[in-house]
């Protein structure tokens, strides 16, 4: 498949825009001005971003607890979604959801979710829809090297598989759930497995490994599970290598892995491979690329200001929502 | 009107919603050439087909995680677990995803999915095949609770559950299965969810009854009719919503408030009833609320310990004399 120029240069964007989403929310955070929890996805930018842009506009996707970068790769709103990260009434979920839920139902995302692993049997159901309702919308689950583990991840691709389901799962291996490495040679691990894609033939379906900082490596091969799934080829695992920078969470000390660690998988920086791709290939100069940066950082300066403006969720809002149409 | 069992009314019921509306499809384990572990599915594989009558591998958490993925995404599925012991298998697909998506997501998404669920002991099925869990579930905002008690109700009921937009559990009691009752034939008998009905009309004593425990406490109230005590039944027919406002009515009336219920009585839904009841209606009562339940055990399996174990019009009707 051969881009053009502009969606090359969209892919670039979109990973930029959750570069400085996550950076703002880190600082924020650390200011302590949003509650709970967050789980930032940088680093992971071209998993999210490759595998979004295989999608048509009638497709869906689950996202997980690190759903920022989901959500945005979708094409999300800035501004709503850094509203209901700070919790505000404007936000995605009118300040219900927060990070861990945050979510556009419109643009077919089926929740962002706190629970690790639960968004695959959701995903598979979205693929029964597609089959009950003669829809030929493919879905898309996004999910960790950790999820991979729980008994959802085998319950929901055998019935996937059984069923022919059009669903792509995603399998973002950022190499830790939590402290638990996902593989290690010697030492602890949460399987004795080097790559996830391996356990694709216990369900009969195809599975491959890719490099997870390569937005197009990511991009081929989701766009080739997508065609299979579409033309009623069924499901299949599509694991993407790559590394949170940050902790599990904000505030996680990461004492479980070495700093060495990072400072290698940040030489293979998922956006400044693509910066240099674009640049070898005379798509991108300095010039267009300091151009978007400033584009980004305005609009995530534009969702900020959003954010000091929008009220908080009117305190009548705590019942509401408990029952579709209002409360019970 | 016609006779059909509490499993013909709810296969009925599914056979008309799956008619009206292509989005309605039914999942579960066995539903298909089995026809359901009790028969319930029967032959709706044959007319609907294998897309429509899912049989899926022994898979709870998949079953239940898939069926809200189908209704958030425009069908309406009707899944089967084919025994309450088995909602432990897929709990979080019922109270995380099922239950919170639409609150999580600021009302955006809603999950308009049924999840049937044999449930009830009698047939010697012992610990983990005969438990009554409908308190785990009317504990958990966002999630309706539905318990009829005979076949009419069964199949209103149950098209209720269908065209709900929110997620409905849909509790039938084994035993029931092979009531037989008048049915209306009309493709639009609904009965809502949220309203009760008194099942006997009476001025003594209110029992509230749901399930199998409605016939047991019509039959106590015949024995005690004898007796000259004037039993009024009440059926709340759905617990989320609850029919409160007739319980309390009720109350009003009769002085006198007894719950009969399978459950094992500590925090069960039998306790709620009491506890709205204590707190909107004390001053109704002229003496303490009863509960009859099952005792905090696991149902044994012995038919002479099952026996035991199981409340009856027996000890609902000595029950009441007690109230007198």
């Amino acid at each position: 498949m051969k881009e053009s120029n502009e969606e090359l240069v969209g892919l670039l964007e979109k990973m930029l825009v959750i570069r400085e989403f996550e950076t703002t929310v880190q600082k924020h955070f650390a200011e302590g001005e949003i509650p709970g929890f967050v789980h930032l996805y940088l680093g992971e930018e071209a998993v999210g971003v490759g595998a979004c842009s295989a999608l048509k506009e009638e497709d869906y996707i689950t996202s997980t607890h690190r759903g920022h970068g989901h959500l945005l790769a979708r094409g999300g709103d800035i501004k709503k979604t850094m509203a209901e990260i700070f919790g505000k009434a404007t936000g995605y979920n009118k300040g219900k959801g927060g990070s861990m839920h945050i979510a556009d139902v419109s643009l077919g995302i089926l929740g962002a979710n706190g629970i690790v692993g639960a968004g695959l049997p959701i995903a598979a159901g979205s693929g029964i829809s597609a089959q009950i309702l003669g829809k030929e919308s493919v879905t898309i689950c996004f999910f960790g090297d950790g999820a991979s583990n729980r008994g959802t991840f085998h319950e929901a691709i055998n019935l996937a598989s059984v069923w022919n389901l059009p669903v792509v799962f995603v399998c973002e291996n950022n190499m830790y759930g939590i402290s638990m490495p996902q593989y290690r040679a010697d030492g602890r691990k949460g399987q004795n497995i080097k790559d996830v894609s391996d356990r694709a033939v216990a369900y009969g379906i195809s599975g491959v490994t890719v490099d997870g900082n390569d937005v197009m490596a990511v991009r081929e091969a989701v766009i080739e599970a997508v065609k299979k799934a579409r033309a009623n080829g069924g499901p299949s695992l599509v694991e993407c290598k790559t590394y949170r920078w940050r902790g599990h969470f904000e505030g996680d000390p990461t004492v479980y892995r070495p700093d060495e660690e990072l400072e290698q998988w940040k030489k293979k920086d998922p956006i400044d491979r693509f910066v240099k791709v674009l640049k070898d290939q005379e798509i991108l100069d300095d010039e267009g690329y300091k151009e978007l940066r400033d584009k980004v950082k305005g609009q995530i300066d534009e969702a900020l200001q959003f954010v000091q403006d929008s009220p908080e969720p009117d305190v009548s809002e705590v019942t509401t929502d408990v029952y579709y149409g209002g409360a019970e | 009107m016609k006779k059909l069992s509490y499993a013909e009314a709810l296969r009925l019921a599914m056979e008309e919603e799956m008619n009206r509306d292509s989005s309605v499809f039914v999942m579960g384990e066995d539903v298909g050439v089995f026809g359901g572990c009790f028969g319930v599915t029967g032959d709706l594989v044959e007319k609907f087909g294998e897309d429509r009558v899912r049989d899926t591998p022994i898979t709870e958490t998949a079953i239940v995680g898939s069926a809200v993925g189908a209704a958030m995404t425009g069908s309406r599925p009707v899944a089967e677990i084919m025994f309450a012991g088995f909602l432990g298998v897929a709990m979080d697909e019922i109270f995380n995803q099922a239950a919170k998506m639409c609150y999580m997501t600021g009302g955006q998404a809603h999950v308009p999915m049924v999840l049937r669920i044999p449930d009830g002991a009698g047939i010697g099925a012992a610990a983990q095949h005969s438990e009554r869990t409908e308190a785990w579930v009317t504990h958990v905002p966002g999630l309706k609770v539905v318990y009829p008690s005979n076949p009419a109700d069964a199949k209103g009921l149950l098209k209720a559950a269908i065209r709900d937009e929110d997620p409905v559990m849909f509790f039938e009691h084994k035993i029931l299965y092979n009531h037989v009752g008048d049915v209306p034939e009309e493709d639009d008998y609904i009965v809502p969810l949220g309203k009760g009905e008194i099942k006997r009309e009476g001025s003594d004593v209110t029992i509230v009854a749901t399930g199998i425990e409605v016939s047991h406490a019509l039959e106590a109230a015949e024995q005690l009719a004898e007796e000259g005590i004037d039993v009024e039944v009440i059926d709340p027919r759905t617990l989320v919503p609850l029919d409160i406002d007739m319980i309390m009515k009720s109350v009003e009336k009769t002085g006198k408030l007894l719950i009969a219920s399978e459950e094992t009585k500590r925090g069960s839904f039998a306790s709620e009833i009491a506890a709205e009841v204590a707190e909107g209606g004390l001053f109704y009562l002229e003496q303490p609320i009863k509960r009859v339940c099952a005792p905090d055990a696991p149902v044994p399996f012995s038919s002479v310990l099952e026996q035991a174990y199981l409340p009856n019009p027996k000890k609902i009707a000595d029950a009441v004399r007690e109230m007198f």
